[in-house]
């Protein structure tokens, strides 16, 4: 494997050598070697509806970057500070860029075991249950060039783990501060909820910088075992300019939950996958997802769920708005297998468009093995409603007053579903930024 | 001073229908005028047009309030020049609470900087969704989305009473109510009745007229006001129905549609 760089030539011996030097155990180690073998010939990933070949997906300026760590919640940069309940928050893990910046985690969590640690540290310190979960059950290191890339440039994330029957009172909060513009984030996150456990992670990337040429390929592997209860939200916040390859996956046993509300607000170029594997019987998923488009931007939103388990339950619901010359795809997959009978699987896709040169696309695809279950969808492309807009002027509201009560309501059955105020805070205002900005 | 609305020779057409075909009615504030007619007559047509529905195009006529043109108004500043329509058929606007609503419609008619202070508006609220016999927890609840059409009728009352319009202008109003409602409602309007408040009330049926006693009462039938007259006129037209007017002014079919 060789990759582009802009300023040396990157090949598999020198990203193993980086690793060894930055101290990167033997776990990740082996792991990157495992994809730089791979990596030739794995094919790339094809998202429906979107062209990719002429993205570029693998330049970076530095596989690295070192920031600026923080001493304590006080000295945190604004910009972080702004999407932490910093009165009520007990756990809390900030990347700043690719560097670990500051960790917080509630006694009382540790006392009962409760794992959250950066990917790498966790690798050693954890290395069963890292090696266990970490790129097997969710997304596999040669699924595609993309995910091996993934794996083999990995420089950042964090691994959360619960343990049986241990209820965390309060959300785990990730931060992943981007404010270098040489910085490219290959971030992992492993959460493990074991057995009758229950969580709620949530986490925000946000930028600072202007533009940023590099790349976005993300992880996240959200394992729930039986029993068990996750609820995911993320605002997602970066800058225009990245290539952007955002996988979100899901796997849920018997009887456990996984439930996503997801911001998806990035403006730049980027394939979202969020997948989740209903494995268990009578596991269930709902995920909500909402996104904002604007400028140039060009994004595809494919939403899977894939019922295996009896009585298992999936419901996708996608909001997205898209301005200026914005185009987007919108595909939502509800696939039963055979044996998942008495599963149901339910979407719907929504996607208001403010102007004439802006695109969405709806297509929900349903795709069933077996005949006792219950299934639907519902998708609409279309603009703000002249009858509404008149309803809420004729009580002497203003045509962009009404536009934006009108846009923030169609996007609110997400943001409600976000689990921290701060964050739905933060998404009502990146929303506003993005919806009202010219 | 009392404010007038003017309606002169207003034609309107839908999609190059002509639908209504030369109204004149004069509103001063202090008076309740109703408006009745059979289906398909224009008189939703009428209202709709006076606040300015983007689906109907006025061809000729005018509307004035106080001698300014309302129909070079945008929808908005009707509503900040005093007029406002309690619609047949409410708007439902998912993720907008009831409350947020009303909140962004009041302070649209205030400077900025001289918005309604939140305990003001809460208490306002209060009385009057007490008033409307309106259960508290309709505030939270996404504007009209889910609400019976008895509620949804209750809930434009409840704009009416909170923006305090000099013209206000209801449209069936009293359909979707049952009964007991029919009687709060009446009584919500009641109170607004007065010097400052005027009224153009459509309505199908006399029942209402018991409770809100018009000062003068229109019948419109193939787009235009074909007849006028005082309380009685209802009541009359409640007894025999409209057979008797139509024989009177030689009209074969009172609908639009020629
Ligand atoms: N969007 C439209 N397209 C075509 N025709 C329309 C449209 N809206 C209304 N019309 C027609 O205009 C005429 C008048 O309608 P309007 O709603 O004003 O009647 P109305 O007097 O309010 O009736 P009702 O008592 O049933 O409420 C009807 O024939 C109706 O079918
Ligand atoms: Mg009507």
């Amino acid at each position: 494997m060789t990759t582009e760089v802009k300023d040396f030539k990157l090949d598999g011996e020198s990203i193993i050598a980086r690793s060894k030097e930055r101290g990167e155990g033997d776990f990740i180690v082996g792991k990157k070697q495992e994809a730089i073998d791979k990596f030739d010939a794995l094919e790339m990933p094809k998202p429906d509806k979107t062209r990719i070949n002429r993205w570029d997906f693998f330049t970076v300026s530095s596989p690295v970057v070192n920031s600026e760590v923080y001493e304590s919640l006080e000295t945190l940069p604004n910009t972080v500070k702004e999407v932490v309940d910093l009165d009520v928050v007990e756990n809390l893990y900030v990347q700043h860029n690719n560097t670990p910046a500051f960790l917080k985690v509630s006694d009382d969590l540790l006392e009962q075991g409760v794992i959250v640690e950066n990917i790498f540290e966790a690798s050693e310190n954890h290395r069963e249950l890292v090696e266990k979960y970490f790129m097997t059950d969710g997304v596999k290191i040669d699924e595609h060039k993309l995910a091996a890339y993934h794996a083999a440039m990995l420089n950042g994330g964090l691994f959360v783990y619960v343990p049986k029957n241990v209820k965390v009172p309060t959300p785990i909060q990730m931060v992943v501060l981007h404010d270098d513009e040489n910085a490219s984030l290959f971030n992992h996150l492993l959460l493990v909820a074991d057995e009758g456990s229950e969580v709620t992670f949530v986490e925000n990337y946000v930028s600072t910088v202007e533009e940023s040429k590099e790349q976005l390929n993300i992880i996240s592997e959200v394992i729930a075992k039986d029993n068990a209860k996750i609820t995911y939200g993320a605002v997602d916040f970066l800058a225009a300019g990245f290539t952007g390859y955002a996988n979100r996956r899901g796997v849920a046993s018997n009887d456990a939950t996984i439930d996503w509300a997801l911001g998806l607000m990035n403006d730049s170029n980027v394939i979202y996958d969020n997948t989740t594997y209903l494995m268990g019987d009578r596991s269930n998923s709902d995920l909500k997802i909402v996104v904002v488009g604007r400028g140039d931007q060009r994004q595809n939103f494919t939403t899977k769920i894939i019922h295996y388990g009896k009585e298992s339950n999936g419901h996708i619901l996608k909001h997205g708005v898209m301005k200026d010359s914005a185009t987007s795809i919108f595909n939502g997959i509800g696939q039963i297998k055979k044996g998942a009978s008495g599963a149901d699987a339910q979407q719907e896709s929504r996607v208001l468009m403010l102007n004439d040169r802006a695109r969405g696309d709806a297509n929900p695809i349903l795709l069933i093995d077996e005949d006792d279950v219950t299934a639907g969808h519902a998708a609409s492309v279309g603009r703000v409603d002249p009858i509404q807009l008149f309803y809420l002027m004729s009580r002497g509201i203003s045509q962009k007053e009404a536009e934006r009560l009108v846009i923030h309501g169609f996007l609110a059955p997400v943001v409600k579903a976000l689990p921290i105020e701060s964050v739905k805070r933060q998404l009502t205002e990146v929303i506003e930024l993005k919806v009202v900005s010219k | 001073m009392t404010s007038v609305l003017e309606i002169k020779d207003l034609h309107v057409e839908i999609d190059g229908k002509p639908i209504l075909k030369g109204i004149d009615l004069t509103l001063k504030q202090g008076e309740i005028h109703a408006v009745m007619g059979p289906n398909g007559t224009g008189k939703s047509t009428l209202a709709q047009a006076i606040m300015g529905h983007p689906r109907y195009d006025v061809t000729q006529g005018e509307v004035l309030l106080d001698g300014e043109n309302v129909l070079e108004m945008e929808v908005d500043e009707r509503a900040h020049a005093g007029l406002f329509l309690g619609m047949q058929y409410p708007s439902e606007i998912s993720g907008v609470t009831n409350s947020d609503f009303l909140r962004s419609a009041i302070n649209s008619q205030r400077e900025e900087g001289d918005e309604i202070n939140l305990m003001q508006f809460i208490k306002k609220l209060d009385k009057n969704m007490n008033e409307l016999e309106m259960d508290l927890d309709m505030s939270t609840r996404y504007l009209n989305e889910g609400f019976s059409g008895g509620e949804k009728k209750r809930n434009e009352i409840l704009q009416l009473l909170m923006l305090e319009p000099k013209f206000g202008i209801l449209d069936e109003i009293d359909s979707g109510l049952d009964i007991d409602a029919l009687k709060v409602v009446s009584k919500g309007i009641n109170s607004m009745r007065g010097e400052n408040f005027g009224a153009l009330i459509i309505t199908h049926y006399q029942r209402l007229l018991n409770y809100i006693t018009p000062d003068f009462v229109h019948v419109i039938m193939k787009g235009k006001v074909v007849k006028s007259g005082g309380k009685e006129l209802a009541e009359r037209l409640e007894a025999e129905g409209y057979e008797w007017i139509k024989d009177e002014l030689g009209i074969e079919d009172e609908t639009v549609v020629e």
